[in-house]
């Protein structure tokens, strides 16, 4: 294990009722953090490559646990995004580290293709700072039912040195969608867009 | 009178604090439950009807916090609960949460008393018991606020077999984006699989519980 965790949480959040509508099956979306230490933090290091090993071994933890969270097949995720909260003492390019040249291979895998780019955010924070992870359609960004965001936030983190990744993963678009645009069932998913 | 709208669970690992890594990270779950309050908007002199239909709803959450934490009962050692109501409605609105809430948990723990005979407040005192004969004896923290979408609540959590067991003395932020909304109350029950990740203050432990009165 490169990355050293101190914690992880993993929560679902489902939608049964919105606008006193009945959602049927309920939306589903599982979020998935690790509290890391940055071993980058304190100074500038000009190479990241320590923090692109990390990230490529959390998309695969983190995809996991969304995806068993949820209780379903890998390939019956629709929707995914990533983000990350660096502690004071880093640097907003090792989020950038963390987050993309590395983590979505095997994020991918853990939720079967998944085609299209990974949405993603990052910003500098301290303890109990909050992220809204961008969602997107994993196999084509396009579609306008899936566009969404979950709030991630852990309440003891990040301190300085330490950094908050987190993946979300979803079985489901937004709870009454209907502002048009490319449907999950027309779409094609081998460009990522369409 | 039931309308639940949104689940949202929460299940943290905690491998340490800075301090000598957990052979076991310490494992805590949260689950909240969004739910309508009929009650929003004016005041209601009756609402222990409520209370009532709230009993199935707690039995419902602490399995489902239980499957999301993945443990057996028997190995769950810290509990909590707690409530936060919408703008519209008032704090007495959360404490309906008190009896069914407490009692749904306690049950599944191991908790061997009648529900009904506690609701109504009228408990014959009744020496405790020489040896264990069931779990979760202690009475479940809790705490309770009225707070707008995304309010976080500090839910106390205690040693489900002696309130006094110092190392379990704990307290776990549940916080639901976007909830509750003024017309929405959150009800929420928390679990624990140990005591805190380098609990080291002394007191009583665990191990050394003698009394079974759910207090030492």
């Amino acid at each position: 294990m490169k990355a050293q965790i101190r914690k992880i949480i993993v929560q679902v959040d489902e939608v049964h009722i919105e606008m006193g509508k009945p959602i049927s099956p309920p939306t589903r979306r599982a979020l998935a953090m690790a509290v890391i230490h940055n071993p980058l933090a304190g100074s500038f290091t000009e190479n990241l490559d320590e923090l692109i090993a990390i990230g490529e071994e959390l998309g695969g933890l983190l995809g996991d646990k969304c995806v068993q969270a949820l209780g379903i097949a890998p390939g019956d995720a629709q929707s995914y995004g990533k983000a990350a909260i660096v502690g004071e003492a880093g640097e907003i390019e090792h989020a950038a580290a963390i987050l993309h040249p590395k983590l979505g291979a095997p994020l991918r895998v853990a939720v079967e293709k998944g085609a299209a780019l990974v949405p993603s955010s990052k910003k500098r924070g301290t303890l109990g700072t909050a992220i809204d992870v961008p969602l997107g359609h994993k196999d084509a960004a396009f579609v306008r039912s899936h566009f969404d965001a979950m709030e991630a936030r852990v309440s003891d983190a990040p301190r300085a040195n330490e950094i908050v990744v987190a993946v979300v993963v979803t079985d489901s678009g937004r709870p009454l969608a209907r502002v048009g645009g490319l449907q999950a069932h027309e779409a094609k998913g081998l460009d990522g867009l369409r | 009178m039931i309308e639940i709208r949104r689940i949202f669970t929460h299940v943290e690992s905690i491998a340490h604090e800075f301090g000598p890594p957990a052979d076991q990270p310490l494992l805590r779950g949260a689950i909240g439950i969004v739910m309508t309050n009929p009650y929003a908007g004016r005041y209601e002199p009756d609402i222990l009807p409520m209370m009532d239909a709230l009993g199935a709803v707690g039995v419902d959450m602490a399995e489902r916090l239980r499957v999301a934490m993945d443990v057996p009962a028997e190995r769950i050692q810290g509990y909590g609960k707690g409530a936060i109501v919408g703008a519209n409605g008032e704090l007495e609105h959360g404490a309906l949460w008190h009896v069914p809430g407490g009692y749904a948990m306690r049950e599944l723990l191991g908790w061997k008393g009648d529900r009904n005979t506690y609701a109504k407040g009228n408990v014959a005192q009744t020496p405790a018991p020489s040896s264990q004969t069931a779990n979760a004896l202690s009475i479940v923290p809790s705490t309770k606020k009225v707070g707008a979408p995304g309010t976080g609540l500090d839910v106390p959590m205690t040693h489900i077999n002696a309130s006094y067991v110092r190392s379990h003395f704990d307290a776990i932020e549940v916080r639901v984006p976007g909830a509750p909304l003024a017309d929405e109350i959150v009800f929420i029950l928390a679990m624990s699989m140990g005591a805190r990740v380098h609990a080291r203050v002394g007191g009583l432990v665990a191990t050394a519980i003698s009394k079974w009165d759910g207090l030492r």
